[in-house]
């Protein structure tokens, strides 16, 4: 009877997760998958190949943006780790208890407003007429109002603000389970701070680390409204490429292709990264 | 217990069948403005037993997504009188229209017979025509004055102060801008690769003159009234508004020949509501109704009259933009072709991508 009833309980709260997996996950990539192989031969016509994957490689335009697109957003990856470091230690270790829930819901709430808002807030202050530049016009402090919109830097600011909470939270939840009694070790041993950072705490924080880097890289990589709007006019970025072969060229089955190009080439850059930093998914995400 | 949830299960589902049989429902697949409110309100008066509900899409995700579900989901569509044919012919998504349920006599003769020309398969008519307007150029007249066509977005004399709108209009109208005529190439694939190779080299070199590609008109709308743009690529009915606000900036038909296009009434292939449909269509085609329709579409019904509907700054900003000469010399779009998307798409991505 309390068998039954423990394989019930398991079965119940396991189907939901098991649905949300296959049905949301598993069951749409076999499809992308599937068409990505179809060729198109003529109207309503198609075989199967692999012409789409060979036009995506034999393009330059689209090799070079996918490749364009990986390294910003590793540089927006680094960026939002450097920034957001300093920002997770001191929510968790030096602020006092009553003000870390405050501070949590600091870097909580602009997401609570949607990714287009948060663009067209930076607009506002980036543009020629915007806020910013005509401000620094009237203090006198530049002649002539400046456009600070529409270039990459724009884009990776724009990004870096809209995934460091994703990258806050796990170094958080990460840092609080650190015993200081650990650092006092490392000092009262002579350790100076940079050995300290280097030899006690980076360890300590890997997971969090890592697991902030691959959430924030995915996120980046992934993006579409972000580059789109703050983006100049040669920021391509791929899934936008990848929106235009879907809607505007009608073309789902190089659209596949290119979808399941960049799962398959992001996931590579994240074991690639697993690999030089010599971490593996199962001693940090999966480590308790 | 059973019984009770037996009950429940009947009322939801009597519920249900009630909703839908009390009022049908008309989904609307339109273009933002062209489902304003006082014309739903009007015509929801009118026929008490019709609900309208409008999704707002534009000519390719109108395309993409009924493509999609197979043609069902929407009661009527309206795409672009160029972007019907190649649709129908190769993703089925479009049913054929019964004519003698539209008040044709309302549309303007040559609008009617050209779309009707365009929209054509086997003998049975797709679409007819509902509003149609342009794309051309627009110009701060204070700061542009000798503004006259599509050449003039990649001139050096203006310098990180002109736009456009990377889509297939761009090419096509920097095509005509060159002495080419994209449309007569249709027929000849390689030409027309060839004439779009030419236009791909001239807007990457014209990439350093430009300041950024607008995307959508509110988009255009600030960049052109914050003074940041003088000149542009541009809808007219876009231009049309921002002369209301600010009467230095009109619209430019090009030299060449302003790019037309009308936007249609095509029904899906599995719309549900095609009375409620056709009595839509007649209903927006009433000269009052009309009126109200181009107040908020700024764009040009397809009715005898048409500019003449207009409202009064529309007017305004119509003859100050055409003369009679301009509405002569106007270029429809012709139908795409299938395969000629794929061509003007990459060669837009690579004009994207180029530094």
């Amino acid at each position: 009877m309390s068998r039954d009833a423990g394989r019930l309980s398991l079965i119940l709260l396991f189907t939901p997760f098991a649905l949300w997996i296959l049905l949301l996950i598993i069951l749409p990539q076999i499809g992308i998958g599937y068409v990505s192989i179809r060729e198109k031969v003529g109207i309503n016509t198609y075989e199967y190949g692999f012409k789409n994957y060979v036009d995506f490689i034999t393009e330059p335009v689209y090799r070079n943006t996918l490749l364009r697109t990986a390294w910003m957003s590793i540089l927006v990856t680094a960026l939002a780790l450097v920034i957001g470091f300093p920002i997770a230690w001191y929510i968790a270790k030096i602020a006092k208890e009553r003000s870390r829930a405050a501070l949590f819901l600091m870097c909580l709430i602009p997401l609570w407003v949607s990714d287009l808002v948060r663009a067209y807030g930076w607009i506002v202050l980036l543009r020629e007429t915007g806020v910013i530049s005509m401000t620094l016009v009237k203090w006198g402090i530049i002649s002539q109002p400046i456009e600070m919109l529409y270039n990459d830097m724009t884009v990776i600011i724009g990004l870096v603000y809209t995934v460091i909470l994703f990258m806050i939270v796990p170094l958080v939840s990460t840092l609080q389970g650190m015993d200081d009694a650990l650092l006092e070790a490392g000092y009262n041993l002579g350790g100076s701070r940079i050995t300290v950072f280097r030899r006690i705490i980076a360890p300590y924080a890997m997971p969090g680390i890592v697991a902030g880097c691959i959430i924030t890289f995915m996120l980046t990589a992934g993006s579409y409204l972000t580059p789109i709007l703050l983006g100049g006019k040669n920021s391509s970025w791929f899934t936008e490429q990848i929106y235009n072969q879907f809607i505007t060229r009608y073309n789902w089955e190089s659209g596949s292709a290119f979808g399941v190009s960049l799962l398959v080439f992001t996931s590579f850059v994240v074991w690639a990264g697993l690999r030089l930093t010599g971490q593996s998914l199962a001693t940090t995400v999966a480590k308790e | 217990m059973k019984p009770t949830f037996r009950a429940l299960l009947a009322g939801t589902a009597m519920v249900l069948a009630g909703g839908t049989a009390n009022a049908e429902t008309l989904r609307l697949l339109t273009w933002g403005g062209y489902a304003p409110e006082d014309v739903i309100a009007a015509f929801e008066a009118e026929y008490p037993d019709i609900d309208v509900e409008v999704t707002l899409s534009n000519n390719e995700e109108m395309i993409a997504k009924l493509r999609a579900t197979g043609g069902t989901g929407f009661d009527l569509a309206q795409p672009s009188h160029d972007r019907v044919y190649a649709a129908q012919l190769e993703y089925n998504i479009y049913k054929p229209l019964d004519l003698s349920q539209i008040n044709t006599d309302a549309m303007t003769p040559n609008l009617l017979e050209g779309v009707k020309a365009n929209t054509t398969i086997e003998g049975e008519v797709y679409s007819v025509p509902h509003q149609w307007g342009t794309s051309g150029v627009m110009a701060n007249m204070k700061e542009a004055p000798e503004v006259a066509g599509w050449n003039d977005l990649c001139d050096e004399q203006y310098a990180g102060r002109t736009s456009m709108r990377l889509r297939r209009t761009i090419l096509l109208g920097t095509a005509y801008g060159m002495g080419m005529d994209p449309f007569a190439l249709y027929a000849d694939p390689e030409g027309y690769q060839d004439m779009l190779d030419q236009v791909t080299e001239k807007l990457i070199a014209c990439k350093s003159v430009i300041k950024t590609y607008w995307s959508g008109g509110d988009d255009l709308s600030a960049l052109m009234l914050s003074g940041e743009v003088v000149v542009s690529e541009t809808w007219d009915s876009t231009a049309f508004k921002l002369y209301g606000e600010n009467p230095d900036i009109v619209f430019v038909p090009p030299e060449t020949g302003a790019l037309a296009w009308i936007d249609t009434f095509t029904i899906p292939r599995g719309g549900e509501a095609d009375d409620a449909a056709y009595k839509w269509i007649n209903f927006v085609l009433r000269p009052e109704i009309t009126k109200m329709m181009s107040a908020s579409t700024g764009a040009i019904a397809a009715v005898p009259n048409g500019i003449d509907l207009m409202p009064d700054d529309k007017k305004a900003a119509i003859s100050a933009a055409f003369d009679q000469e301009d509405l002569d010399n106007l270029k429809f779009f012709a139908n795409i072709p299938p395969g000629i998307e794929d061509m003007e798409g990459l060669a837009l991505e690579r004009i994207k991508a180029a530094n």
